[in-house]
């Protein structure tokens, strides 16, 4: 199938310290790719760059045969790159409503409107209703985003995500943080859009076996660089990440 | 039951604007006409400072530069030809223009700014047009301003106190539209997340120049109506004094909100009216500026929502308290 991310030579480094060092790798469309790596191993920043946070020291970022690298978040988002994130990054003193329909707004182009009431676009809130009952969170639709509880934000950040209704869909550490009761639905969740198969999805995700029947193909960074690259069963045979990684290191 | 609780804020708004409205017809105190137009320009100016600071969450310390050209062009134009409509229609579009390429401009830095150098630039760009006024003497006569006459219609106060109402209640309904709209829900989302805002795909930078052009627009036209209350211009309407004018009403009345705006413009104006009256008994009151700075200390210490802010706060806490069971309901349903 095409080929819809690619990296080249990927590289960021920060005031000496390279956190993703010459990375390359490329994505087919449709493709369900998790990244494993240790604490700090560069997974972050490696989203970073390919949202657009961050700009690379080196190297290049390919959307559709396209580069990218000089794109801001706004314009790789507007293209179909979609991120989640992994420190819970919401509109705190808005309702957990209205996040989303900030969303499904943006989804539906309605950017610069000003003369209308947004009342008036209430499919937008019928919309965000519908992502908001797949997370199972709409029963917090008129709370504030701040008073969620630590695991309702996480559902939160990844109804937004969902709600852009991007071609790619980048997870970051989507469970991360939830109560154990908590993590299967959110799994259930990722499966069902994987499922639906119109998407391509990179996750990162630390909890490793969770992931690998999900995945057409697993990633491994370590230090900043790609250990391997491969399909799941390659990744648990691979003798470099098993002591790299999967031993001494894993907790 | 709950459109009607949607509606509530501006039904009583309209009840307030129709007494005030019948007031001067009732109740003939000139003093009173005076003071309450003051307060309706102040609201606007607030208002529109609430745009930014509230609703955006950009703080900018030179709100008076917008304040400041409306009021020279005015006086400008009635000064140099004739004090009639005409003329004062050609001040008002040449208020928009400058005011609209000023924040524009000024807008456009917030781009490269982090918060605080964009509130100190603010502020210096605002002392530049201090100076310019200052030194263009051919135009605004220096420091000492100019006096100047007002069209027919407005010589009469209470003409005049109506235009001002009608303008502050329609600057209210034309802001609540405005932030109501789903580009001004995309300012409140900015306020509360920038860089969240921007990757969900909206481009941040012309959201504020929206929000810096429409708030500069509106501070000139209260600075027009300023001017013409005096009658009178000087290099006072570019100073650090209107910008901390703004400020204090806003945060006393609620940042973030229409009626706080509204409500801190009244309670400054009437405790600067009161106080000066005061400072006929004793100088310390001719410091009204150190009892601001207080109240304002207070307000932050104990209110930092304001007063609208705080009211609001309350009025929840009790709906929650007495239907715990129907607004489970609601959200359940
Ligand atoms: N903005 C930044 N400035 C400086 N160092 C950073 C920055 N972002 C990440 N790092 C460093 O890069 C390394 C990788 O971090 P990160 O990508 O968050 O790891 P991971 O997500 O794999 O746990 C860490 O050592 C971190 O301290
Ligand atoms: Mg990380």
């Amino acid at each position: 199938m095409a080929t819809l991310i690619e990296t080249n030579d990927l590289s960021i480094t920060f005031g000496g310290h390279t956190a993703v060092d010459s990375v390359s790798i490329s994505v087919p469309e449709k493709h369900f790719k998790s990244i494993i790596g240790p604490n700090g191993a560069g997974k972050t920043t490696f989203f970073n760059l390919l949202s657009g946070q961050l700009a690379p020291t080196k190297g290049k970022v390919f959307y559709r045969g396209n580069d990218i690298t000089h794109f801001s978040p706004t314009k790789r988002t507007r293209e179909g790159i979609g991120r989640s994130f992994q420190i819970t990054n919401v509109f705190p003193n808005l309702t957990v409503l209205e996040n989303v329909r900030l969303a499904v707004q943006s989804q539906a182009g309605i950017r610069y409107q000003m003369l209308f009431h947004y009342k008036k676009y209430r499919h937008f809130e019928e919309k965000a209703i519908d992502w908001l009952r797949l997370v199972l969170l709409d029963e917090k639709k008129d709370s504030l985003a701040s008073n969620l509880a630590h695991g309702e934000k996480r559902k939160l950040e990844i109804a937004m995500l969902l709600a852009l209704e991007t071609e790619v869909l980048l997870l970051d550490e989507p469970t991360a943080g939830m109560s154990l009761e908590e993590v299967p639905a959110i799994l259930e969740v990722i499966k069902r859009i994987k499922n639906q198969g119109n998407r391509t999805i990179i996750l990162i995700e630390h909890k490793m076996d969770m992931i690998l029947d999900l995945s057409d193909s697993v990633m491994v960074l370590f230090n900043g660089r790609l250990l391997a690259d491969g399909s799941p069963e390659e990744i648990m045979k691979n003798e470099t990440v098993q002591s790299a990684y999967l031993g001494g290191h894993y907790e | 039951m709950n459109k009607f609780a949607d509606k509530r804020p501006a039904i009583i708004f309209l009840l307030f604007i129709l007494l005030l409205f019948l007031l001067p017809f009732v109740y003939e105190s000139r003093n009173l006409l005076i003071l309450l137009t003051q307060i309706f320009i102040f609201s606007i100016f607030a208002m529109s400072y609430d745009l930014l600071i509230g609703f955006t969450g950009i703080v900018s310390f030179g709100h008076a530069m917008y304040f400041g050209l409306g009021s020279y062009s005015i006086g400008i134009f009635m000064k140099r030809f004739e004090p009639d409509m005409t003329y004062f229609l050609w001040a008002v579009l040449t208020t928009i223009a400058l005011t609209a390429i000023v924040s524009f401009i000024v807008g456009l830095l917030t781009l490269r700014l982090k918060s605080h150098f964009y509130a100190m630039l603010t502020m210096s760009l605002a002392g530049l047009f201090l100076v310019l006024a200052e030194k263009w003497r051919t135009l605004t006569f220096g420091n000492d301003g100019f006096t100047f006459r007002v069209p027919e219609l407005f010589i009469d106060r209470t003409n005049f106190y109506l235009l001002c109402l009608i303008g502050m209640a329609a600057v209210f309904f034309g802001l609540r539209r405005f932030v109501n709209s789903p580009l001004g829900r995309v300012l409140q989302a900015i306020r509360e997340n920038e860089q969240r805002t921007a990757s969900l795909g909206f481009q941040v930078l012309h959201y504020k120049i929206a929000a810096s052009v429409v708030s500069g627009v509106l501070a000139g036209i209260a600075g027009i109506l300023y001017a013409i209350s005096l009658r009178y211009v000087n290099t006072s309407v570019f100073s650090m004094d209107i910008t901390l004018d703004a400020l204090l009403m806003t945060i006393i009345g609620g940042v973030g909100t229409l009626a706080g705006p509204i409500i801190g413009a009244g309670i400054i104006e009437f405790a600067h009216d009161w106080l000066t009256g005061l400072a006929k008994e004793h100088w310390i009151f001719e410091r009204w500026i150190i009892f601001f700075g207080i109240i304002y200390i207070l307000v932050v210490m104990f209110f930092p929502q304001g007063i609208v802010g705080t009211l609001r706060k309350i009025a929840w806490k009790r709906k929650k308290k007495s239907y715990p069971v129907k607004s489970e309901q609601k959200a359940a349903g």
